[in-house]
């Protein structure tokens, strides 16, 4: 790591926080739910929701404890991951709430997710508090590595919820989603075993065909890596999450070795295993099939690949208003996970999508800049790694949607329905602040030194 | 580990971009597409959100609205005396789309025209709901009702025109259906279309019979003959001998005789004798000396082998063929191939009435605003000359005759000048299934000529001559007529 070149994206020494700054978009970030509260009661009822004081008392409160928290405990953390975090989640509990309007989608599921989005916060705030340096997660690699392959697994157990087996359900508590919490474990383990092997992978290769073909016990990590994400595929029929841990380890590696080499084999691989992959899994042919075909009939009836197609292209450039479109028309449970960018797309249009986009650009870029000012190698990884898993889950969950890519099951970070979701993305969050907190934190003032005063003076 | 790092921020910000590129296409260059598929129920929801304009007879709504609370659709679609007016209006159901004037004038009975662009930008602001607009018809109210009233339980159908302007007067198909049955879109709605379709019901009652089906027209087509042998030159004065032979033997034939119905006087007949009592030999003839060619040229003239006679409504193609001699000259007499919808034949009855000139048959005369501003208005057009002037006053003075003396007397109607034609075709495999009963006809006041009506019986079972058409659908012409009459004065 050179000190020479890094030192224009941000100055290491003598930063303001910021935290004022962060509380002013904070007030932004909890207006703006709450007018739009008020907007969709107004549309559907005509008048202002009941719910609306208790629901404004409630995101100030837990966007001002939090605040009131980053100030004590990272007082020179980035002041814009908050606010961000904050208004997507008030926007998704407006969405779910909005949603839950429509008898045709099922029992209220906004309640929950306001219940599952404060343990989130309390999450985010324990983080900050218990978690002094983001340093000691480097102890615990192999750890990470085994509770991570644990939770992947674990799914397999379980039965499949519409196609896809990534759910782990505990009678009597709910179900839970491992993979979202397995993308933080395992870029803490990756994070802690590129650091120490960043080296011996960049080095020891041998050049071939203008690569570097690194040796066979360097490589065996990524193909393991590799050959996993599959078996998660095959097994769990779960495209998104064997795309995200298979772009998180080639993005690491290639940020660890900053050799272009492994860019182009990760790529390769993933290519080859997914075109072996689709040949005989069904469950991955239908979903290309609706992506290439996204407008037909089936059955004489509209798909939902085709109600999403249709929610985006009604809303136009600026929605219909909240309250006031027909994305229920995607039935079934998915319009409040999986699809709620449709009702984004339609309700709020091209516009409120795109500044939604945005604001998730806005939240990696900032991840990503945490991750270049960041003094330690650790550090570094750790934050690339969960900025480039949470820019691949957007990228796949909203290219998915808006039909870019074939769809797969994963959840919009923030904005989506599901509890562990929302928690775990907002630990992905107070852990990049910790890390910026550290990153931005003014160095100590150098020490007297007692050998400068020496060579001051002057001899006779 | 910097600049790994700055291109993995590079490589973040493309993925954010790509999504934004893809926003816009679906949303903004797609959008349109996506907003308007007959997919996208949206559609439907948007259109049922308001209420539908109505379609007008005489000043009056033919059609109407009312809520619902289920589902999405605010507005359902109710219709006053819907059997009556079913093959004028169409239907239009939310959850089996519309057709006839309720889909061909959607836009503005939907008020999406963007023709009332300009009245919806005015509601938005003065904050009034938003209404579709209305289609103003050219029925006329007493004369569907006689027309409606007179098929009775009977197989049929009645057209009625205006040879003047080629307004459509009357437009009664039985049996029919009521569309109020199924506007909405519950599971009673499609039991009752389900029980309307062909498979589940032989009579067909959802068939326009007036505009979409076609029949032999039997001897009613022999007025399109005289026509043509009046305009070509084979014979000039109508009451002079045809020099016809009887029998009368096909051409091109060993031996196959064309047959009268009974034994009537159609040895050198003049046309207007002919004509009279329907003589088959005479008109076979005259379409077998004409030749297909000219036989063919002239019933194209009166609006045959034309596919695209929209009222809006498209009417279905009526056809004179092309056909070998002895076929040719069956199609002379109305019969082989030859088939018309009821109202091609009314158009021939009014082209003779109007001096030979066909105007342009219609049904929609205005279509206007919400705000009772003409969007567009409807100026009658001539769509061709059949006949010339002085043969069509010959061929009126033959028609006339059938009525005053021939087989149509019970289409007189005292003091009004009545000219008509019967006709029984024969149709199925060796002429075994019950004949066609037609009648076409029109009336003349001092005034002018207000009516030409051509009315159609399927399975007539009594009699199969040419009395059958003056028995049974000559009544219901002259009680149109009667109709129209009265209103005129």
């Amino acid at each position: 790591m050179s000190s020479t070149t890094n030192t224009t994206t941000i100055g290491t020494i003598g930063a303001p926080s910021r935290r004022n700054t962060e509380l002013a978009m904070l007030i932004f970030a909890v207006l703006i739910p709450v007018f739009a509260y008020i907007n969709v009661g107004l549309a559907k009822t005509g008048s202002v929701p009941a719910g609306v004081l208790g629901y404004s008392l409630g995101l100030g409160l837990l966007a001002g404890v939090a605040h009131l928290v980053v100030r004590k405990w990272a007082p020179y953390a980035d002041p814009l991951m908050l606010p961000i975090a904050t208004l997507l989640n008030g926007m998704g509990l407006i969405f779910i709430w909005r949603l839950d309007q429509e008898p045709t989608l099922g029992k209220a599921m906004a309640p929950n997710q306001l219940m599952w989005s404060t343990l989130g916060v309390a999450f985010f705030l324990a983080i900050l508090i218990f978690l002094k340096d983001h340093r000691v997660l480097q102890r615990y690699t192999y750890i990470s590595m085994v509770v991570a392959l644990v939770l992947l697994v674990a799914p397999m157990f379980f039965p499949g919820v519409n196609g896809a087996k990534i759910w782990i359900t505990i009678p009597g508590l709910g179900s839970l989603q491992p993979g979202e919490f397995a993308k933080i474990i395992i870029a803490v383990f990756f994070a802690g075993y590129l650091m120490v092997k960043r080296d011996a992978l960049a080095l020891a290769s041998r050049r071939f065909m203008g690569l570097y073909l690194p040796r066979g016990r360097d490589l065996g990590p990524i193909l393991v890596i590799w050959a996993l994400s599959l078996m998660i595929l095959v097994f769990e029929t779960d495209l998104g999450t064997s795309l995200l841990f298979f772009g998180l380890f080639v993005v690491m590696l290639y940020v660890a070795t900053e050799r272009t080499s492994w860019i182009v084999f990760g790529l390769l691989l993933s290519a080859g295993g997914a075109v072996a992959v689709a040949t005989f899994e069904s469950h991955v042919q239908t979903r290309v099939h609706n992506w290439l075909n996204p407008l037909e009939l089936l059955n004489g009836g509209v798909t939902e690949t085709a109600q999403a197609m249709y929610a985006f292209g009604s809303g136009g450039i600026l929605g219909s208003g909240l309250g006031q479109g027909y994305s229920r028309l995607i039935l079934g449970i998915a319009p409040k996970s999986d699809y709620i960018l449709a009702t984004v797309g339609e309700e709020i249009g091209l516009a409120g999508l795109m500044a939604t986009l945005m604001l998730y650009g806005l939240l990696i870029e900032r991840g990503i800049r945490t991750a270049l000012a960041a003094r330690d190698p650790f550090g570094k990884l750790l934050a690339i790694g969960l900025s480039g898993a949470f820019a691949l889950q957007v990228f796949v969950v909203a290219g998915g949607v808006t039909g870019l890519i074939p769809l797969t099951g994963m959840t919009m970070p923030f904005l989506a329905q599901g509890g562990s979701s929302v928690i775990a993305n907002w630990a992905l969050v107070a852990i990049l602040l910790r890390i910026s907190d550290t990153a931005r934190r003014p160095a100590p003032a150098p020490a007297p030194s007692t050998d400068a005063e020496m060579t001051q003076v002057v001899r006779p | 580990m910097n600049k790994p790092l700055r291109r993995v921020a590079i490589f973040c910000g493309l993925l954010v971009l790509a999504l934004l590129v893809r926003v816009n296409w679906v949303q903004f260059v797609q959008g349109d597409a996506l907003k308007n598929d007959p997919h996208n129920r949206r559609v439907a929801i948007e259109r049922y959100s308001i209420p539908r304009g109505n379609i007008i007879v005489d000043g009056k709504a033919i059609t109407g609205y009312t809520t619902t609370d289920s589902g999405d659709f605010k507005y359902k679609r109710t219709y006053k005396n819907g059997k009556m007016w079913a093959p004028v209006t169409g239907y239009a159901s939310q959850a089996f789309d519309a057709n006839q004037l309720e889909k061909l004038n959607d836009d503005i009975l939907t008020g999406t025209d963007d023709r009332l662009f300009f009245s919806r930008t005015v509601d938005m602001f003065t904050g009034s709901k938003q209404k579709g607009g209305n289609v103003v018809t050219t029925l006329d109210a007493k004369a569907q009702k006689a027309a409606f009233q007179g098929l009775g339980h009977q197989k049929g159908a009645v057209a009625a025109i205006n040879p003047e302007t080629g307004a459509i007067l009357a437009l009664a198909s039985t049996p029919s259906y009521d569309p109020s049955t199924f506007a909405g879109m519950s599971n009673k709605d499609s039991e009752a279309y389900n029980g309307l379709q062909k498979k589940n019901n032989p009579d067909e009652p959802m068939l326009n019979r007036a505009l979409r089906q076609t029949y032999p027209p039997g001897s009613t087509f022999k007025v399109v003959t005289a026509s043509a042998a009046l305009q070509n030159g084979l014979y000039d004065d109508v009451d002079s001998s045809t020099r016809s032979p009887l029998p009368y033997t096909l051409p091109d034939t060993s031996g196959v005789e064309l047959k009268n119905e009974g034994n009537i006087p159609c040895k050198n007949a003049s046309l207007r004798e002919a004509l009279r009592v329907s003589c088959n030999t005479v008109f076979g003839k005259i379409s077998a000396d004409l030749g297909n060619k000219k036989m063919k040229a002239e019933a194209e003239k009166f609006g045959f082998n034309n596919p695209d006679i929209n009222t809006p409504v498209r009417a279905s193609e009526s056809i004179f063929p092309e056909d070998n001699r002895p076929q040719n000259a069956m199609a002379g007499i109305g019969q082989a191939s030859n088939r018309a919808t009821p109202l091609q034949m009314a158009m021939v009855a009014s082209a003779v009435a109007n001096g030979g000139k066909l105007m342009k048959p219609y049904m929609v005369d205005q279509l206007v605003a919400p705000n009772l501003n003409v969007v567009q208005q409807h100026t009658p057009k001539e769509m061709s000359e059949p006949l010339s002037p002085e043969n069509a006053q010959k061929v009126q003075s033959m028609m006339e005759t059938v009525v005053k003396s021939g087989t149509g007397t019970n289409a007189q109607i005292p003091g009004v000048t009545v000219g008509g034609k019967t006709g029984t075709a024969q149709h199925g495999e060796d002429n075994k299934d019950n004949p066609y009963a037609w009648f076409i006809s029109y009336a003349k006041t001092d005034k002018g000529t207000p009516v030409a009506v051509a009315v159609v019986i399927e399975g007539s079972d009594t009699l199969r001559d040419d009395i059958a058409g003056g028995r049974l659908a000559a009544p219901i012409a002259k009680h149109v007529m009667q109709a129209v009459l009265e209103g005129e004065k």
